[in-house]
């Protein structure tokens, strides 16, 4: 028996003499050939490689049978059984499949701008945002250089192809977050709660979002924040207007970090220098404390992270109503922010992502008209609608949210993700005193499916089935996008979907029959992508139907439409070390809502969008200069004042403000740039919006019989910031590297 | 009894031996391809025959150390090609190899893999890619301090560096020195790597 085993070898020589001849091709689904393609006979030193034109051969010394196993990038491997005779040729034609992967495949790009490394197409990342000339570090400033986004600046908000700023929401971690900005002052824009080094990727979706997300009539800002921190650091931030002292703790085997950092702004100084033309009798003054934590887990992480803040301030402007009085306006918030997520991958192609989010805002508001001495001014019964402009504001709005997506892999790379959230919201308010409550429980189930054909075609079908106690309606969104890629860079891509959002709470409170106000897209969009050069042409409409009117009464009987086209061009190519980008939108839109007597453009829309960023670090000076000029065509405004019958709105006084120009510039010095792993880093920041001092008119604020006009203008024509920022660190992943040998 | 043993053994061991002179003749078969290849396509011809060696040998990294040594020359030497996909490659067979045994010579492909990554698009990779690449050769030091290629690698990368990134010639000499010694008083093993010292020999008058 071992003697016959041990035969062949002595036979080996001898085979050495008979040898068989492979030739073939080998070709891919569609009959194309796969140059480059390893033919091999497994176990054995004998196989090819496919040519130019997949053609194959080779010589084997191999007898019987043989597995014949075929290897080429982005395709599945492939085997067959040979038997293989003693001499003579072997001809084959060996068909092989596509791997459908996902650094391949196409990706639907109807509709959103993907930011951050983590996302293949990227628009922009972290450092973008935060060298965006003018936009001084804030992430929706800089998402306004984006096409879709109106250069709204007297409120805040991302205001999207034809949509008001609350029909844009923001989540992070998978859920929505309530206050994003600072609290709303009149007629002045706020910045954004969070900082855009806390993610890792954001996507600024302007239309056609996924069904995993909801609530937002026009745009969705997805934020998912960093994992791991690279390395334990102090952090120290310094300005004329505000300081800020943190630190981040990563453990020595990187499973775990923590952090805690306290920020505090007073703008008194800079005021003294830079003229306001409110007079703030109280100066802006913000405390911010911030805390996170992250552990691994087996296959996962766990994240939280808290912010906790407090501002105050008060201002004066001259009373529209008469020559001498002043309308005072003194504003107390306090706001605390807190997400705890857990994502995890359960193995067997099953991940899961479970999110929490709590957060609560109290704003406590009065506004007052004051005399010339500033103190408080009653009124006689005759002008006792003056009175209406003196009162108390206390509202809190309080939500508390939960959130699962399941995702399972199916064959391939498609995907299937299903879940369910939950919202709880309260909003007590008290006017003067009275107090109105809205209360809400939110439920939503989604589902979402990704289908690849092949790596250049690609569905998503996707459906969200909602409803909201405040209103009791249920509502069912379906969504749909497809991608198809039409050259080696560029595809074509198209999204539909329904949105829906229940009115603002502001408009809940006065009953009426109200339901989910409705925007229904289409989207159509051309890209061409290199890794440095990208061109993204889309096309749009949007239809809107049930907005809220506010008069005769509240209900959600109005509508209206939004289309329009946009370019994005963004080159960082042509010339070396210098990077560009260049936006511009058209946006054609009306609608019949609130108090509007008929379908009107509204005072946020402005047809012709443009903006252009540019960027450029000089090596040898260690210094970046970013320019950012943006453009748009006037904006209608309009006099609304009711009839004498009190039946009717009518436009008293229209026209279109002034076109908007602002041009952004900021520096950057970083002493530490080129320094690997530098223990210090240091960057120095200057920043001016408005540099030309152009006047940026937002429309105008009327006297109540409606002769008198003020116009909305910022609070100073140039806003001016400087700071150095510094880190002093220890990068932990020399550590892994050591703890690993 | 006694006899038949013997002769199983005997005869294993001549089997043993066949097996030996054949990867033997055909990892220096292929050496010769692969120091021949002129183009994308003769170097992939080598490294995929490297890589079957390898498989089919199971216990010798250095058929998959060759094979991703073609790739790595592969990206240098046609810059249009897919260097992401040529470098994701190298690493592969690298990982291949690394079940096998770890050492320094493996460890300078990864340096040489990822520096190709990073230099897609250095702007944005340097920071991860750049870590990678550098902690690879500081792994290599750790694995053989006297493997010359390692300081030929890094002499390259000070050598393409610019003095204000804290690269330059003048760093990089010193380097080029070392790898030159080195490489000259390196035991080369047969069939085993020893390039290193006579291309860092090349690079010593541009160093001036």
């Amino acid at each position: 028996m071992k003697k016959a085993l041990l035969l062949p070898l002595y036979l080996l020589p001898l085979a050495l003499l008979a040898q068989v001849k492979i030739t073939g091709m080998v070709k891919d689904g569609r009959g194309k050939p796969v140059p480059g393609a390893s033919i091999s006979i497994l176990n054995s030193y004998d196989g090819g490689v496919a040519d130019s034109t997949g053609k194959f051969n080779f010589t084997t010394t191999e007898k019987g049978e043989q597995k014949l196993q075929v290897n080429a990038v982005g395709y599945k491997m492939f085997e067959q059984t040979l038997a293989l005779e003693a001499s003579g040729t072997l001809e084959l034609q060996l068909s092989i499949k596509e791997q459908i992967d996902e650094l391949k495949a196409v990706v639907v790009t109807a509709g959103s701008f993907a930011a951050g490394d983590a996302k293949r197409g990227a628009v922009m990342n972290s450092l973008d945002i935060a060298t965006t000339g003018g936009a001084g570090a804030d992430i929706t400033a800089a998402f306004k250089t984006l096409p879709g986004a109106q250069q709204v600046n007297d409120q805040e908000g991302l205001f999207v192809r034809g949509g008001a700023g609350y029909e844009t929401k923001q989540f992070i971690d998978g859920t929505m977050v309530n206050n994003p900005y600072f609290s709303s002052v009149p007629d002045i824009s706020q910045r954004g709660r969070f900082s855009p080094f806390l993610f890792k990727g954001m996507v600024f979706a302007t239309g056609g979002y996924s069904a995993l997300y909801g609530q937002a009539l026009s745009a969705a800002l997805t934020m998912e924040s960093i994992d791991m921190p690279e390395r334990s650091e102090i952090d120290v931030a310094l300005s004329p207007l505000f300081a800020t002292l943190g630190t981040q703790q990563v453990a020595a085997n990187k499973k775990s970090s923590w952090g805690i950092s306290y920020n505090y702004v007073n703008v008194a100084a800079y005021f003294e220098l830079v003229k306001q033309t409110p007079d703030y009798f109280k100066v802006p003054q913000f405390h911010n404390a911030e805390g996170n934590f992250r552990i691994k887990t087996k296959g996962g992480i766990v994240k939280y992270y808290t912010t906790f803040s407090n501002s105050s301030l008060g201002l004066r402007r001259p009373d529209i109503d008469s020559a001498y009085l002043k309308d005072a306006f003194d504003l107390n918030n306090y706001n605390w922010y807190n997400n705890l997520s857990w994502r995890e991958n359960l193995g067997n192609g099953w991940k899961m992502q479970l999110s929490t989010g709590f957060s609560t805002n109290r704003d406590n508001i009065w506004m007052q008209v004051q005399d010339a001495n500033n103190q408080p001014k009653q009124f006689m019964p005759a002008v006792s609608w003056m009175n209406n402009k003196t009162y108390r504001l206390y509202n809190r709005q309080t939500v508390a949210q939960l959130k699962a997506v399941f995702e399972k892999r199916l064959a391939g790379i498609n995907t299937i993700r299903f879940g369910s959230e939950y919202w709880y919201s309260e909003n007590p308010l008290r006017f003067r005193d009275t107090t109105y409550n809205v209360t809400d429980n939110y439920n939503a189930l989604f589902a979402e499916a990704n289908f690849y054909v092949t790596n250049d075609l690609a569905f998503t079908l996707g459906s969200r089935l909602e409803h909201a106690s405040v209103i009791n309606k249920t509502a069912l969104a379906p969504r749909a996008a497809m991608a198809y890629k039409i050259g080696k860079e560029s595809q074509l891509s198209f999204a539909y979907g329904m949105f829906y959002q229940k009115p603002e709470n502001m408009e809940l409170r006065y009953g009426g029959d109200m339901g989910f106000t409705k925007a229904t897209h289409y989207i159509l969009n051309y890209t061409k992508s290199t890794r440095l050069q990208m061109l993204r042409l889309e096309a749009f409409y949007k239809k809107y139907n049930r907005l809220v009117r506010t008069f005769p009464e509240y209900n959600t009987s109005g509508y209206g439409y939004a289309q329009g086209a946009e370019l994005f061009w963004r080159d960082r190519k042509t010339v070396k070390f210098f990077d560009y980008w260049v936006s511009y939108s058209y946006l054609d839109t009306k609608r019949n809502y609130q108090n509007f007597p008929g379908e009107m453009q509204p005072g946020f829309a402005a047809a012709h969008t443009f903006s252009i960023v540019t960027k450029r670090f000089i090596m040898p000076i260690k210094t970046g200069f970013n320019l950012t000029y943006s453009f748009a065509t006037g904006r209608p405004y309009y006099n609304l004042m009711l009839n004498n019958t009190g039946t009717k709105f009518n436009i008293a006084d229209q026209g279109k403000t002034t076109s908007f120009k602002n041009l952004g510039f900021s520096v950057n010095y970083v002493p530490s740039a080129g320094k690997l792993n530098a223990k210090t880093n240091m960057v120095l920041v200057a920043n001016v919006s408005n540099v030309l001092g152009n006047t940026q008119l937002s429309g105008y604020r009327y006297s109540y019989d409606g002769s008198v006009k003020q116009p909305i203008l910022p609070p100073a024509k140039r806003s001016f910031m400087i700071g150095v920022f510094i880190s002093w660190g220890v990068d932990r992943t020399d550590d892994i590297i050591n703890n690993n040998l | 009894m006694k006899a038949f043993i013997l002769a199983i053994a005997l005869c294993s061991g001549i089997a043993v031996q066949a097996q030996s002179d054949k990867y033997v003749q055909a990892v220096q078969k292929n050496l010769a391809l692969l120091d021949s290849s002129k183009t994308s396509a003769d170097l992939q011809t080598a490294s995929a025959a490297f890589e079957r060696i390898g498989d089919a040998e199971k216990t010798q990294w250095l058929p998959y150390y060759y094979a991703a040594l073609a790739q790595v020359r592969a990206a240098y030497s046609d810059k249009s090609a897919d260097q992401d996909a040529l470098a994701t490659k190298a690493l592969a067979l690298v990982s291949k190899a690394e079940a096998i045994e770890t050492n320094a010579d493996l460890y300078t492909i990864r340096n040489m893999a990822t520096t190709i990554q990073m230099l897609v698009d250095p702007m944005n990779r340097w920071q991860t890619y750049g870590s990678q690449a550098s902690a690879a050769l500081q792994n290599a030091i750790k694995a053989n301090p006297d493997n010359p290629r390692i300081y030929y690698l890094q002499g390259m990368a000070m050598f393409g560096t610019p003095a204000q990134y804290g690269g330059g010639k003048d760093k990089a000499k010193p380097l080029f020195e070392k790898a030159v010694a080195l490489g000259k008083a390196e035991q080369v093993k047969p069939l085993h790597p020893h390039w290193g010292g006579a291309e860092a020999e090349k690079m010593l008058p541009l160093c001036q």
